[in-house]
């Protein structure tokens, strides 16, 4: 009997999700790469324009993408960026504006709820994982690395 | 058991009133709205408020159309999308009226209609409000992510209606009486795509229909609409299908959340939701029609996806469930009260 | 021409992320977690050091650059300091960028409120 039950869940679910419209996934994805290559254009006419104002090359990159994540924060406040991203989707999200976004956003929305206990807790919610995950992959990493440069030196 | 119910003493529903927000005033029903702020916010600070804020205005509106004060009204039983119910108990808590608050997710104002209808008939009542209310941003908030976050929508997903819905009931013989009930099942039918809440809500609004005209002796055909709450253009295809197989013939059936926004022009995917969905429909539209004998006979299916925001992220099923409630217009009491 | 290949190598990245977020049940805060990891791997690997000589912006300005920002920056601390750089490495070389971000995402929680859709 509950099995009977659980094949017939799985069929409706099957179903579902057979019969719902798919995302366009054509008109996404050339949008995604429109957007996100712009924006990488973008960047690098930042980094030109850095490098002949500083004249290094790292800071040059690091300055261009301070101006992108200060843009898309301030695009963010003025609620422009969320329209652009739901044309733009991954185009505007994987790059360096996503980021900011993503730190941006809840940190205006939280503002309701207080400066420490809302914006303060709550600024890091989308983009935490971001920082968690790629500094907990980067120690690792550099576990192996030392390892490996001990044992091989 | 699922039962059918008929009040056995009369039930109107005598007055509503319907509030909305900018999306609402833009959709094909804007102009019918008793009250609509462009800013969405209600004169308040936080989304939160502004929801709480949009159920006083349409209660108060409602009390105001039928010459009632707030002492007139035995309880008022309201709810609404956020935790706690917390737009109803902050929004009536001015009001002093004895309250009560459910939640039923998008079921809500059907859900809110048949405990009162079951109070009025009880007989310890006589007059009782119902509130229901849902705000895009306090939803999204909950439920989804920051408001200004720029995430892309599946076709599927549906748009919390910003709006509120109040209706007035009286254990009186009345323009629209309520003629039947039937408390819903909750139904699991295996979905956990919150992109998806049609599909995870339309077998609980096929088995309801099943039930009801099971249980009720009635046809489709006895009604001139058969409504559900807010199954989208999704939900309301697999609807169909469910009812096509079991030989149920929903040709005179509508969806709240199609009829409240232009899917081809406002960007809601599959149509609106929320418990000011099917409210706001029902107080703007559907009763009025009702009030001024333009339609006979509604039966109307509030669907409810009673998932909460942890749950979707512990991966878990979305449930759903769906209340019916009975409408008829008296059309002979209806051309007598507008003699005098 | 740089301009061309940033384009197109950033626009390409963008696209992936896309495909995965329309076809596969991953939500676009997962795919962020994953473009950073896999820009650490890539970077590991020492396939995305070349990439970002040949490609520019295209391949900084994406996630994954992210990635590979804090991998470069773990390997040379710990060149230059030893085990001590594993911890160091990452958070010192992604500072700029993060900082920037709470701050700029604190300044326009200052100034902005949110609004209605």
């Amino acid at each position: 009997m509950q099995d009977q039950k659980d094949i017939k869940k799985t069929t409706y679910k099957d179903y579902a999700e057979k019969r719902a419209s798919p995302s366009p996934l054509i008109r996404d994805t050339f949008l995604a790469f429109i957007f996100g290559g712009a924006l990488c254009v973008a960047g690098q006419g930042l980094t030109a324009l850095c490098l002949a104002w500083t004249g290094s090359e790292k800071t040059a990159g690091t300055l261009a993408s301070l101006a992108l994540i200060a843009i898309a924060s301030i695009l963010t406040g003025f609620g422009v960026f969320d329209k652009a991203a739901r044309y733009g989707g991954a185009g505007m999200l994987v790059p360096i504006t996503g980021f900011s976004n993503a730190m941006t956003s809840p940190a205006i929305d939280a503002k309701s709820e207080g400066w420490v206990l809302g914006v303060g807790a709550k600024i890091f919610n989308v983009a935490g994982p971001v920082i968690l995950y790629g500094t907990l992959s980067s120690a690792v990493y550099g576990l192996i690395y030392y390892v490996l440069k001990t044992i091989i030196l | 058991m699922v039962r059918t119910v008929r009040p056995e003493h009369p039930v109107s529903v005598t007055v509503t009133a319907a509030v909305g927000g900018k999306k609402e005033w833009n959709g094909p029903l804007g102009a019918r709205f008793d009250y609509i702020d462009e800013s969405d916010r209600f004169g308040k600070k936080t989304w939160e408020q502004s929801e709480a804020e949009s159920q006083a205005i349409a209660l108060r509106l409602a009390l105001n159309k039928s010459s009632l004060r707030e002492t007139d009204l035995d309880a008022v039983v309201a709810g609404d999308l956020l935790n706690q119910c917390s737009s109803s108990s902050y929004g009536l808590m001015n009001f002093r009226i004895p309250f009560l608050g459910i939640f039923g997710a998008c079921s809500t104002p059907a859900e809110g209609l048949l405990i009162s209808t079951l109070m009025l008939d009880g007989g310890h009542y006589r007059r009782i409000g119902v509130v229901s209310s849902s705000h895009f941003c306090s939803a999204e908030r909950q439920f989804r992510a920051p408001v200004e976050y720029g995430g892309q929508r599946p076709p599927t997903a549906q748009w919390t209606v910003t709006g509120a819905g109040a209706f007035i009931l009286e254990n009186a013989p009345g323009r629209v009486q309520i003629d039947g009930l039937q408390i819903g099942r909750i139904v699991d039918a295996g979905i956990d795509d919150p992109g998806n809440m049609g599909a995870a809500m339309a077998p609980a609004a096929f088995e309801a229909f099943r039930d009801f005209f099971e249980f009720s002796g009635k046809k489709p055909a006895d009604y001139d609409l058969i409504l559900t709450g807010d199954l989208g253009a999704e939900g309301s295809a697999i609807l169909k299908e469910l009812a096509l197989r079991a030989g149920i013939d929903l040709k005179r059936h509508n969806d709240c959340g199609l009829m409240i926004y232009d899917r081809a022009t406002q960007d809601v995917q599959s149509g609106g939701s929320g418990c000011g969905c099917s409210a706001a429909v029902m107080a703007s539209y559907i009763l009025p029609q009702m009030f001024e004998g333009n339609v006979g006979s509604v039966l109307y299916a509030a669907t409810g996806a009673l998932m909460s925001a942890d749950a979707v992220k512990q991966g878990l099923c979305i449930p759903g469930i769906a209340h019916i409630v009975s409408l008829k217009a008296d059309m002979k009491n209806n051309r007598g009260e507008r003699a005098q | 021409m740089i301009y061309l290949k940033a384009f197109l190598f950033g626009g390409l990245i963008c696209a992936i992320a896309q495909i995965l977020i329309d076809r596969t049940k991953l939500t676009p805060a997962r795919i962020l977690v994953g473009a950073v990891v896999a820009g650490v791997c890539l970077s590991a690997l020492g396939i995305y050091g070349p990439f970002k000589e040949f490609a520019g912006a295209g391949a900084a300005v994406p996630l994954t650059g992210f990635g590979h920002l804090l991998a470069e920056g773990v390997r040379t601390a710990i060149d230059e300091k030893g085990a001590i750089g594993i911890l160091t490495g990452g958070l010192t070389a992604s500072s700029a960028g993060i900082a920037a971000a709470m701050l700029f995402a604190y300044v326009s929680a200052l100034i902005f409120r949110s609004k209605s859709k």
